[in-house]
């Protein structure tokens, strides 16, 4: 895979809600040399709709998607495991019965990662430089990077290279921290209590920051914190991993 | 919709004494089921193999009951067909009237709690004693089991001490062991009086017309040894080929279940007592239980039969433990109840089970046959959703935003009118403290970001 250049796929939730997200992760990449391109057409990649169980909605925007994405060049790099698992897995199954856009929806597939992953894995980087000031901070593992993709060593090991950060274990942090997108509204009050357990989790570590792959969850549990007014911060791993770089 | 479903329920159990006693629990066969699954270096091959084995199962499942039945029945056993719970109840009552049967026993079985054979039984006037500790309990407490392994969980040894004392007359105690002691006591007269001995089945073995049954306190072996007539009551999705497959399912079903390399009573039962058996009953009676099962054989989550009911992903599971087990309302809870209930019964009475999850994945990441549990939530969703079962404003919803998400322009729009719309609404330093329609339940107790005025896309615009 030629790596000059790659592609980012922002996502939905990045781009309305968190976009400095997403200009984090592109000075991340340039700090690596590479090129980044935004294919400007992304819109989302219908795991909302897939996972509710809407299958001719997914599909079309499943669809949308991979024709956006597989007229480019490079890795296709994600700020979230959550979304680059529904377009390596999930996606291509949509697709496969439709000869048309199925050995696209593959080529895709394969080239998408996630981005810590795509930052050890693919080019072998550890330490990409990042600085902070003096802080400890706890990992929450999101379910879909974990599970799916089996992302997990990945950031751990990034963010113990980042200067002036602790870091502590979460205890249960492969615990599912009850957003789940639509589970969040269709099942509010279990969810509220999951989101509970891991805020009593997160309090626990001492924590300064919560740091996470996955802004679904990590506004999931910052809206909880705030609203229980815990001044304990959190932050995209693209957020940290951007400091003292400029 | 008025009707009471898992969200009222849950919403009720949340942290209530029953769910923090659960939540406990699950936590604890959690951590022993991987500590066993560590110390067995052959664990995931054994997974790999029982899954295979179940798939196989299912796959040819005709055969396998067919050759079952034929080498069951070989071994001297009377082997019973029932379509559905009446039949098979009114099949045991059948058996229990033809042995003048007064006094019935039983040991753990979940089959039985899905027909609802004890209630069948006492109208009929017979007596019915559970003698599995935990059944025991819940049948003291005229309650339902709430985890599938471990149907007390949801009780602390508080609670148990304080029925014992009220029911059963011993002097209240918290001890373990006495508690134990007082059950054992109690119920040993129970046994020696019985003269009908009720249990469920782990699995059939098909080529030996075998059956097997496995228990923690030998209650199980009293069961099916000191009364005249034995009934087995089994699902008819419950069957392995072959002795050597029973095996495989053994060592991941122990493990998985209560982290035990194998459990303390492993039985396999082959017909009644022969003229030298030490003991054993006279006869031995097996009813297969469809009970829908067949149905399900046809649907898209026909892989839930493999289930071995260890409760590893109920044990896991997020929702369950924070709600417990009998906020799904019926005899099967968890992700696996969230699945075969709903396949079983049908969607428009249980599909609500299918929404309490938030596919977190950890179920199947647990469960040793490898059923894909998330894939088969999703499943019955989009069941749901053909059959018009989900919430028209989560439909509506949906059908908005993936229409926006295939036009780019109308996105970028979307995107951007969201960022507007959200400066109207009360904030505290820039995140949303209400929502509007559905948004309200998110920010009754959370806060919700205000979306930016200037979305990513706009940014990379200006930038470039
Ligand atoms: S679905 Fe799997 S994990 Fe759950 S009870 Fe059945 S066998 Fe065990």
């Amino acid at each position: 895979m030629k790596q000059s250049v790659v592609q980012l796929f922002v996502t939905c939730l990045v781009d309305s809600l968190f976009p400095s997200v997403g200009e984090s992760t592109i000075a991340i990449l340039e700090g690596q040399g590479l090129t980044v391109e935004f294919p400007f057409d992304q819109t989302c990649c219908g795991q909302p709709a897939f996972n509710a169980g809407f299958q001719k909605e997914a599909k079309s925007m499943a669809r949308h998607i991979v024709e956006v994405l597989h007229d480019t060049q490079g890795p296709i790099i994600s700020p979230s495991g959550s979304c680059a698992e529904m377009l390596t897995h999930h996606g291509p199954e949509l697709l496969a019965n439709d000869p048309d856009i199925a050995p696209k929806a593959r080529e895709v597939a394969s080239r998408v990662r996630e981005l810590t992953a795509f930052l050890v894995n693919d080019l072998g980087i550890t330490n990409v430089g990042a600085r902070v000031e003096e802080q400890r901070a706890a990992y929450h593992s999101s379910c879909h990077g974990l599970r799916g993709l089996g992302i997990d060593d990945e950031p751990r090991q990034l963010l113990q290279q980042v200067e002036g950060l602790e870091f502590a274990e979460l205890p249960e942090a492969e615990t599912c921290c009850g957003f789940g997108g639509i589970f969040s509204i269709e099942m509010p009050e279990i969810s509220t209590a999951m989101l509970d357990s891991k805020i009593e989790n997160l309090m626990s570590t001492g924590a300064d920051v919560l740091v996470g792959g996955d802004v679904g969850c990590l506004m999931h549990i910052e809206g909880g914190l705030r609203r229980r007014g815990i001044a304990i911060q959190v932050a995209h791993i693209a957020t940290i991993l951007r400091k003292g770089n400029g | 919709m008025s009707k009471v479903g898992f969200r009222d329920r849950a919403s009720a159990a949340i942290k209530s004494k029953e769910a923090l006693a659960t939540a406990a629990g699950a936590k604890r066969f959690t951590e022993r089921r991987i500590q066993a699954a560590e110390s067995f270096p052959a664990m995931e091959a054994a997974r790999d193999e029982a899954q295979r084995i179940r798939l196989h199962t299912l796959a040819n499942l005709d055969r396998y009951l067919e050759q079952f039945a034929q080498s069951a029945t070989n071994a001297g056993n009377f082997v019973h067909w029932a379509t559905d719970g009446e039949e098979a109840n009114k099949i045991v009552l059948r058996i229990a009237e033809e042995s003048e049967s007064r006094l019935v026993v039983k040991s753990k079985s979940m089959v039985t709690e899905e027909i609802e054979l004890n209630h069948t039984l006492e109208e009929a006037g017979i007596e019915v004693v559970e003698t599995d500790l935990g059944e025991f309990i819940i049948q003291l407490a005229g309650e339902t089991p709430s985890h599938i392994i471990a149907p007390v969980v949801h009780k602390t040894r508080k609670q148990i001490g304080e029925l014992f004392a009220e029911k059963i007359g011993v002097d209240l105690t918290e001890d373990p062991e006495e508690l134990n002691a007082a059950a054992r006591f109690y119920l040993r007269t129970k046994f020696l009086e019985a003269d009908l001995g009720i249990s469920g089945v782990n699995f059939g073995v098909a080529d030996t017309g075998s059956i097997s049954l496995v228990t923690n306190e030998g209650n199980g072996r009293l069961t099916t040894t000191a009364p005249r007539v034995h009934i087995a009551v089994m699902g008819m999705e419950r069957l392995v080929p072959t002795i050597r497959d029973l095996g495989v399912m053994l060592e991941v079903l122990a493990r998985s279940a209560t982290g035990q390399a194998l459990t303390s009573y492993s039985t396999v039962i082959t017909g009644p007592r022969q003229p030298d058996d030490a003991d054993g009953p006279d006869e031995l009676h097996i009813i297969i239980v469809d009970n829908g099962r067949s149905n399900v054989l046809g649907q898209s989550t026909a892989e839930i039969l493999g289930c071995i009911r260890c409760g590893a992903c109920l044990n896991v599971c997020p929702v369950y433990r924070e709600s417990g087990g009998h906020a799904y309302g019926t005899t099967y809870s968890g992700p696996v109840g969230a699945v075969l209930v709903p396949s079983l019964l049908g969607l428009q009475d249980w599909g609500d089970l299918a929404q309490a999850s938030s596919l977190c994945g950890a179920c199947l990441e647990a469960c040793p046959v490898r059923i894909d549990l998330p894939r088969m939530l999703i499943e019955l969703r989009q069941r749901r959703v053909a059959q018009r079962l989900a919430t028209p404003g989560l439909r509506r919803a949906i059908k908005t935003y993936a229409a926006a998400a295939t036009r780019p322009t109308a996105f970028r729009v979307m995107m951007r009118a969201g960022g507007l719309a959200a400066r109207f609404r009360p904030t505290t330093s820039g995140w949303m403290t209400s929502l509007p329609a559905m948004g309200k339940k998110w920010t009754s107790t959370r806060d919700f970001p205000s979306p930016e005025t200037r979305t990513f896309h706009q940014r990379w615009k200006k930038s470039r």
